[in-house]
């Protein structure tokens, strides 16, 4: 079968969604959605065995086969582990949401079709092959996400944080299209698969580093990497499963998944392995200490996920160190990301769900408002206890494989001997050991502030109780998953994390089971990353104590130097300045607008006939200056003079009617008599027509014309006729081909029977010309009856009036 | 003689560009009139000035004007013809509408920016 169709299941279901959602108003829409992601997790989990195998699966739609574009669905071990997740937990949060939202007062049609979309997208950026499909989908999970995060669009917070996503995201994604592009170029090739394999003819190309960075830009701003994590916690106005969803299983994730799928291309460049390690561990870093700022159940899950994301992104770029070192400790960092970002996903999955049944049950998400619910909401306690306590990297939950596994990987990395390693390793262990302490603080803050302490004396907006048990389903079989995985680790190494790790580093392995990591909970007292496990908890637990004394510190920090006062105020910069930029050229004035056309005609041929060496007089080609054109040409220049120096309206008029006859004359002497006639006929009735709107026009005035403006007009004026004069005289003395009217001259009376060549080639040779001029005649004629004639009133007054 | 007339050209440009950037209606038109001849003799010229007689056939004659030139700028002068007349009656609507022919007052609307 040709899987590949699959991808695009839920976006034809979502078609669907808005019927069932108004034929069947008896039964919650998502009862029926609910049953999409269900039956694709099942489908997709018959794949795992071929990547267990080290094997994958491919199928193809063309779709542009000219240009190489298509649709491939290539799933090997790292695809099928997203997948899996995309799938997995699109089903829990579709049950959940449908606790959570209200099929009365909701328009569930909007969300599931927006979800439903979200999720085709996601499929088609994990199983993607073609890169050019693979921005197709990544622009689609952009603006799904968008409409979700805007979903209760009546709100000012949401449609702003739905623009400022998609501000972002967007700019990422078109940066990473760019990246894409450059990287077809240098491969000749759109299929991901085909640029791994030329991957090493890159190296050294003058593209590579540009490409490099677009790619990582996709990547950073959709994973919420410093400094674009900026969009994640004002996403967060999204209904709960959205954020459950998008915010920390899926879409965040597209950008790591980036990362590893393109690390076979660019882990050889050492500007890739410290902006990936960098960037991830900077972003640990700052989401993990501003997490603890947050009084928001959503915004602290925001910032650690920030934090989170920041984490396994530094572990993928330790993990490229593998290409330059053959200590296996290397390897075992792009194992330790994968493997957190399973975990991080069930966990922070059950948190959010979590945080929103507080939200639910309670009326708030202000952490500062809640407390005492543990006895109130047993279930939901212990759910968000072990997935915060997953979170902080306690034994007996995942996290705290993953932790060690990280600290790891980061202790090793000081060992590291290229690329200056040496001289800075250190910082690296030391930033994640704090990043790692304040982890635990905000885990610990998050659950222990919402469910433990007093009851707050102020009234909830809702009186607690514990939610209904089918809210309750999908986080306790996260949180059941997040116990789970810690006993069984490496099961799931073998089945999902190892294919996952020969994806990523495909050259170095032939079999998953090649990869030579054993996940162990205990390492004996010699492994230091248990002294720091054990040292961070000892100073987190001081540091959660002490909390309520050091939380103000956060206060220093003025609210102008923040990363979102430097958005906010560029976004109001550009915008006006945009607006005073076009407002300054754009006058409003037909002036200035002929000013700027004349002048940069003037100026840009002028430029060019002197850059070009163009300019030249040839005096031969010249004909014999002929005695009676200079006499008519000094007429023509007095009548030019007194249009100009004209008082009066009919002065002026006379005048113009002189320079016409003029005209008239050099075609007499010019020997064009056809021309003389028309023009002296034509000159006659337009004098005429001038004559006749004399009447009704206003008289002569400068209308208080400054001498300035007069000087300007002047000056453009001299150079736009300087130019023609020199194009025209250039232009004549270096004709570069013979006329072309010797052939009339030959054939006039042979071919058409006529003598006279002029009227001849008007209606013979190129008769076309003449019937679109007839037909400009008559379009002008009838315009100027419908103007005269036809009077509409302005703004629907009486049109009548006037007839 | 085509050195006078491209001199004689750039001056009808110059008066023609001066008129269309004043701040008068009725200018504007006149300079179009001046930049249309301006044209015209353009063309003439470009295509040589040496021709001995018309391009009419006649008995022993060999050197004819240029034909081509004569047959584009008949066209081009009865379209100008037609765009003069078309905008001269605009000029008396709007000049009836708006009571006005300066240009800096014929802005459009505020309301619309």
């Amino acid at each position: 079968m040709e899987f590949v169709l699959l991808i695009f299941l839920p976006i034809v279901v979502a078609l669907f969604v808005p019927l069932l959602f108004r034929k069947l108003k008896a039964i919650h829409t998502g009862w029926f959605v609910l049953l999409v992601p269900i039956a694709l997790f099942i489908y997709y989990t018959g794949f795992i065995t071929t990547t267990m195998d080290g094997g994958h699966a491919l199928s193809e739609l063309q779709w542009i086969p000219s240009l190489g574009i298509s649709f491939v669905s290539y799933i090997d071990g790292l695809s099928l582990l997203f997948t899996l997740l995309i799938t997995g937990i699109g089903a829990l949060v579709v049950l959940y949401s449908i606790f959570y939202l209200d099929k009365n007062r909701e328009k569930l049609n909007n969300f599931y079709v927006y979800l439903l979309i979200f999720m085709s997208a996601m499929l088609g950026v994990v199983q993607s092959d073609n890169v050019i499909s693979l921005y197709l989908f990544w622009e689609l999970t952009s603006i799904s996400s968008f409409l979700l995060i805007g979903y209760w669009n009546t709100r000012d917070g949401s449609r702003f944080g739905a623009l400022k996503s998609m501000m972002i995201t967007v700019f990422g994604g078109l940066m990473m299209l760019g990246g894409f592009i450059l990287l077809g170029i240098m491969g000749d090739t759109f299929s991901i698969r085909e640029l791994i394999a030329n991957a090493p003819t890159f190296i050294g190309h003058e593209f590579f580093t540009l490409a490099l960075v677009l790619v990582l830009l996709g990547a950073f701003t959709k994973s919420a990497q410093f400094p674009f994590h900026i969009w994640l916690p004002d996403a967060m106005e999204a209904p709960t499963p959205v954020s459950a969803y998008l915010h920390s299983a899926t879409m965040v994730k597209a950008g790591l998944y980036l990362v590893a799928r393109f690390t076979p291309i660019f882990a050889v460049s050492e500007v890739w392995i410290w902006l990936v390690t960098g960037i991830g561990l900077l972003t640990l870093f700052w989401g993990s200490i501003f997490a603890v700022k947050q009084t928001d159940l959503k915004a602290i899950l925001a910032f650690s996920t920030v934090s989170q994301l920041g984490l396994i992104m530094s572990l993928l770029g330790a993990g490229a160190l593998a290409y330059h070192s053959d200590d296996p400790i290397f390897k075992f960092a792009t194992f330790a990301a994968i493997f957190h970002l399973i975990n991080h996903a069930t966990f922070k999955g059950s948190l959010f769900m979590i945080a929103g049944i507080v939200d639910h049950e309670t009326g708030t998400r202000d952490i500062r408002k809640l407390g005492g619910l543990m006895s109130i909401m047993p279930v939901s306690f212990t759910v968000a206890f072990i997935g915060s306590m997953s979170m902080a990297g306690l034994p007996p939950f995942n996290g705290f494989l993953s932790k060690e596994m990280f600290l790891q990987s980061m202790l090793a990395i000081r060992h590291f001997e290229l690329f200056n390693f040496a001289t800075w390793g250190i910082v690296f262990p030391v930033i994640a050991w704090i990043a790692s302490v304040f982890t635990f603080v905000y885990s610990f803050y998050f659950v222990f502030k919402t469910f433990a302490g007093q009851r707050k004396s102020e009234p909830l907006p809702h009186k607690p109780h514990e939610a209904p048990i089918g809210m309750l389903v999908s986080p306790v079989i996260l949180a059941a998953l997040v116990v789970g995985i810690f006993f069984i680790p490496n099961l799931i190494g073998k089945w999902f994390v190892k294919p996952a790790v020969m994806a990523v580093q495909p050259g170095l392995y032939s079999h998953p089971s090649e990869v030579a990591v054993h996940v162990m909970a205990w390492h004996g007292f010699d492994a230091p990353e248990l002294w720091m496990t054990v040292s961070l908890v000892g100073v987190g637990i001081v540091l959660f104590l002490t909390m309520a004394r050091w939380q103000k510190l956060y206060d220093i920090q003025p609210e102008y130097l923040s990363l979102n006062a430097l958005y906010d105020s560029a976004m109001l910069f550009s915008e006006g300045g945009m607006n005073r930029i076009s407002r300054f050229y754009m006058t409003g004035l037909i002036r200035t607008y002929l000013m700027y056309m004349f002048a940069f005609i003037a100026s840009i041929t002028a430029a060019t006939l002197f850059i070009k060496e163009a300019f030249v007089v040839d005096m031969e080609s010249f004909a014999p200056v002929n005695l009676y054109g200079v006499l008519t040409a000094i007429v023509l220049v007095i009548a030019v003079c007194m249009v100009l120096l004209a008082k009066t309206r009919l002065s002026a008029i006379i005048a113009l009617g002189g320079v016409g006859y003029s005209v008239a004359l050099f075609f007499v002497i010019f020997k064009a008599p056809d021309l003389a006639l028309t023009q002296l006929v034509i000159e006659t009735i337009s004098v005429a027509l001038f004559l006749l709107a004399f009447k009704h026009l206003p008289s002569l005035s400068n209308h208080g014309q400054t001498k300035r403006n007069k000087l300007g007009n002047l000056i453009i004026a001299a150079g736009v006729g300087i130019t023609v004069t020199l194009v025209a005289l250039s232009a004549h003395s270096q004709k570069l081909i013979p006329s072309i009217s010797q052939y009339y001259k030959d054939t006039v009376a042979t071919e058409a029977g006529g003598g006279n060549i002029v009227n001849v080639i008007l209606v013979d040779y190129r008769g076309f010309d003449t019937l679109f001029e007839i037909a400009v005649l008559s379009i002008a004629g009838i315009a100027v009856l419908a103007m005269i004639r036809l009077k509409l009133s302005r703004k629907g007054e009486n049109t009548d009036e006037n007839k | 003689m085509e050195f006078v007339m491209a001199i004689v050209i750039g001056i009808l440009f110059m008066a023609a560009v001066y008129l269309i950037l004043s701040r008068s209606l009725l200018k504007i038109i006149l300079g179009t009139g001046l930049l249309s001849h301006g044209v015209h003799l353009l063309v003439l010229t470009m295509g040589g000035l040496s021709g001995a007689s018309p391009p009419v056939l006649a008995e022993g004659v060999t050197d004819y004007a240029d034909p081509l030139p004569q047959a584009l700028i008949l066209t081009a002068i009865v379209i100008s013809f037609g765009v003069t007349a078309f905008i001269l009656v605009l000029a008396y609507r709007t000049y009836a509408e708006h009571q006005t022919d300066d240009m800096n007052l014929m802005k459009g609307n505020d309301e619309h920016d």
